[in-house]
């Protein structure tokens, strides 16, 4: 594991083909779904918009247990900063994903790309923060420094997304309720849709896991490189000692 | 914890009070910035009104990220930060000093862009127990946060740039709450709509200063 050179393994082949084969199944599925009268064509998004925003959670969420583990002093170890900052990176593209799927969705349905209702909004601020907490992640800094402002950073993010919930959401409140909320009798999200929504979810989890495990050792590779062309120059360094008079 | 703040505050407050810098160019800024909103949106009494207590808390948004850069910037020079970390004060009680530092300065800069506002947009002042609750709560969340993160974003080249990205969506419900408690004051609050933003306001400045006596220590080791 320490001298892997490449980041593929079994692992993430089995994980890589079940992520294919769950995007292939949602994305066959997703654009036989019949169109409704509401929001024709587009109610197609449903299959993969509210999987992205899970994903999005789920990985600000791993963020935030990551940070946690390295904070709390007998679980400290690099590879949880490695994961937190690698799980965020990953959240930030989902959450802009969540948002260009949204508004793509939103422009024939409610005629604009943008509108500030709560739960867009709290997206947008979370973007924002996570994408200053990235930003820290790369303030040049030894590993330690590093991992633990990242650390408080990140738990500082999540504690303020509920604050940034109810402030939103008081503001204004336009975008239907929660989407699984929503599957009760008599409610015009049917079986199929449903079905594929699920099926939405579970793809964009694999695939998140795929993303995850590559980046994380991409992350551990980058880290001995800086390692060991220190221990280069350091040995150049000794040796133009030695040639020299 | 406390006598190390009132220290702390007291350094920083006589140093701003030396400096000017907070008198001359921070407070100008602020104003310059309700003058400049009003050119933009073309100086239509109606708009201005409307919008007062918006253009208002960004106005202090605004102000605040000058106000902690300075905080912070007192502490990178000339070694003044070393000596803070080896004085032996508390690192919470240093924390609360900073943060009590730039929420008097901020406290001050509202109320002169609250006179701003009245002059200027020709806002009949309402509701003054409310704003006042609003403006206490509310500098309070941003100068704890302000701090925590001014802090987070010091001793790096890129501060100028990291810290209002690190902190303007982490207040952005200051802004929201501040705004809409503002508004309701001034317009005698008929739906009763103040209590809810002063609550919001509560928890956030309660939050930040708890985060900030935790995590400041930590940070300020590091930096």
């Amino acid at each position: 594991m320490t001298n892997r050179t490449g980041t593929a393994s079994a692992l993430t082949l089995s994980l890589g083909l079940a992520a294919a084969l769950a995007l292939a199944g949602t994305v066959a599925l997703g654009l036989t779904l019949p169109a409704t009268v509401e929001q024709g064509e587009y109610s197609r998004l449903i299959a993969i918009h509210p999987g992205l925003a899970w994903a999005s959670y789920l990985a600000f969420g791993v963020t935030a247990a990551a940070s946690a583990l390295w904070l709390w002093p007998r679980t400290r170890s690099s590879r949880w900063d490695l994961l937190a900052g690698s799980s965020a990176e990953i959240g930030v593209v989902f959450t802009a994903l969540t948002l260009a799927t949204g508004s793509i969705w939103g422009r024939p349905t409610w005629g604009v790309w943008w509108v500030w209702d709560a739960r867009l909004t709290l997206s947008a601020l979370m973007l924002a923060l996570y994408l200053g907490y990235l930003a820290l992640r790369r303030v040049p800094a030894p590993v330690d420094v590093r991992a633990r402002r990242s650390a408080i950073a990140a738990l500082l993010a999540v504690a303020v997304v509920p604050v940034n919930h109810f402030a939103v959401e008081w503001w204004r409140t336009l975008h239907q309720g929660r989407s699984l909320a929503q599957t009760t009798p008599g409610n015009d999200l049917d079986g199929i849709f449903v079905g594929v929504m699920l099926l939405g979810f579970l793809a964009m989890t694999l695939v998140y896991c795929w993303l995850l495990v590559h980046r994380v050792r991409v992350a551990r590779l980058e880290d001995r490189l800086d390692e060991q062309s220190l221990a280069v120059a350091l040995d150049e360094r000794r040796r133009e000692a030695v040639l020299a008079p | 914890m406390w006598r190390d703040a009132v220290l702390v505050a007291g350094k920083d407050l006589r140093i701003e009070a030396r400096s000017r810098v907070a008198t001359n160019q921070v407070a100008p800024f602020a104003v310059l910035v309700l003058v400049l909103f009003a050119v933009a949106l073309d100086a239509d009494r109606r708009v201005l009104e409307q919008a007062a207590a918006g253009l208002l808390w960004v106005a202090v948004l605004l102000s605040t990220l000058l106000a902690v850069h300075r905080a912070q910037g007192v502490e990178s020079a000339e070694g003044t930060g070393d000596a803070l970390r080896l004085s032996g004060l508390d690192p919470a009680g240093i924390f609360l000093g900073k943060a009590a530092a730039v929420a008097v300065q901020l406290l001050a800069l509202e109320v002169l862009l609250g006179v701003g506002v009245v002059v200027l947009y020709d806002i009949d002042p309402a509701g003054l127990g409310t704003l006042a609750l609003t403006a206490g709560a509310a500098t309070v969340g941003l100068a704890a946060a302000g701090t925590l993160y001014g802090v987070l974003a010091t001793r790096s080249r890129v501060r100028e740039t990291l810290l209002p990205l690190l902190l303007l969506p982490v207040v952005a419900p200051v802004l929201i709450a501040a705004t809409r408690a503002s508004e309701a004051a001034l317009a005698g609050d008929p739906l009763g709509a103040a209590p809810q933003w002063l609550g919001l306001l509560g928890v956030f400045a309660v939050m930040y200063v708890g985060f900030g006596v935790v995590a400041f220590g930590p940070l300020m080791e590091e930096a």
